[in-house]
């Protein structure tokens, strides 16, 4: 029995009413979740999927020095992982691959979501593209964004004459 | 094989010490000729933060994350809380024998199949 994938409900409910400020994220989001692989044949369940790919959940924090970017892979191998910055837009993509198809016996519950993701994140102020650095740990990447030197928050003394 | 049990267990909300609701971690189940594995998704958690346990032939699975640090949001879009979720086991199940793993926020547990219920070849003499 496969059971059908299903998206987490309360990130597509709540998030747009969340942070409007970032509509475009979640409009390319959105389109590339809708029409990434519209079309696409699964020969495998013999239908067409127009919900294949997933949306991992993606936190975002900043400090005085750095931004940090907080994305949920559970179960993907650091190779199959890339991330990129371009014109402000922090990208995360990839693939989870699935077990080998099991052939010996039933498969019980498939809740997991399996295939390619992609995830685009506007970033609030320019980075320092040369001292970015990413770890993956138990299963969550954390990308830390070092601000550029004129993002930083700066204090500027008053002269009194 | 398992059925999933909803309801919640007195025993197991106590074990909760942080101050965070629970939520159900994503599971694939497979049966192979040996056993049956369950892999639960629950990304954030380490080794020291699950918690396996079998009483009577109910599994509980918790796994707990690394508190949230206090900081300025700019997404959140990450659950505010731990994993859990229970499965009652078949009896066909060897319980005595679990084993169980996790990598990158993937529970792997193996629950082997009793020798009875295996598969067997009968040679006919």
């Amino acid at each position: 029995m496969t059971l059908s994938r299903w998206q987490r409900p309360d990130f597509w409910g709540l998030a747009p009413f969340r942070r409007v400020a970032n509509l475009r994220d979640e409009m390319d989001n959105f389109l590339a979740m809708a029409l990434g692989h519209l079309g696409e044949f699964n020969g495998e369940n013999g239908g067409t999927q127009l919900m294949e790919g997933w949306v991992p959940a993606v936190d975002v924090f900043e400090d005085k020095d750095s931004l940090h970017v907080k994305a949920e892979l559970a179960g993907l191998k650091k190779e199959d992982i890339q991330i990129s910055l371009q014109d402000g837009y922090l990208t995360l993509s990839g693939e989870r691959k699935g077990r080998e198809k099991n052939e010996d016996g039933g498969t019980y519950r498939t809740e997991r979501w399996e295939g390619r993701f992609h995830r685009s994140i506007s970033l609030p102020c320019r980075v320092d593209a040369e001292k970015i650095k990413a770890t993956y740990n138990d299963g969550v990447l954390t990308v830390t964004l070092p601000k550029a030197e004129e993002a930083k928050p700066k204090q500027i003394p008053i002269t009194v004459k | 094989m398992q059925k999933e049990n909803g309801t919640a267990r007195p025993e197991a909300a106590k074990l909760q010490t942080q101050d965070r609701p629970f939520v159900s971690p994503k599971v694939n189940i497979v049966e192979t000729k040996e056993a049956y594995v369950l892999e639960a998704e629950m990304p954030g958690v380490a080794k020291e933060g699950l918690d396996i346990n079998l009483e009577d032939n109910v599994l509980t699975i918790i796994g707990r994350r690394a508190p949230e640090p206090s900081v300025a949001w700019l997404y959140h879009e990450s659950h505010q809380a731990d994993y859990r979720r229970v499965f009652e086991l078949d009896p066909s199940i060897d319980s005595g024998k679990l084993s169980a793993q996790v990598e990158q926020g993937i529970l792997t547990l193996t629950l082997p199949k009793a020798e009875r219920v295996k598969p067997r070849r009968i040679q006919v003499s």
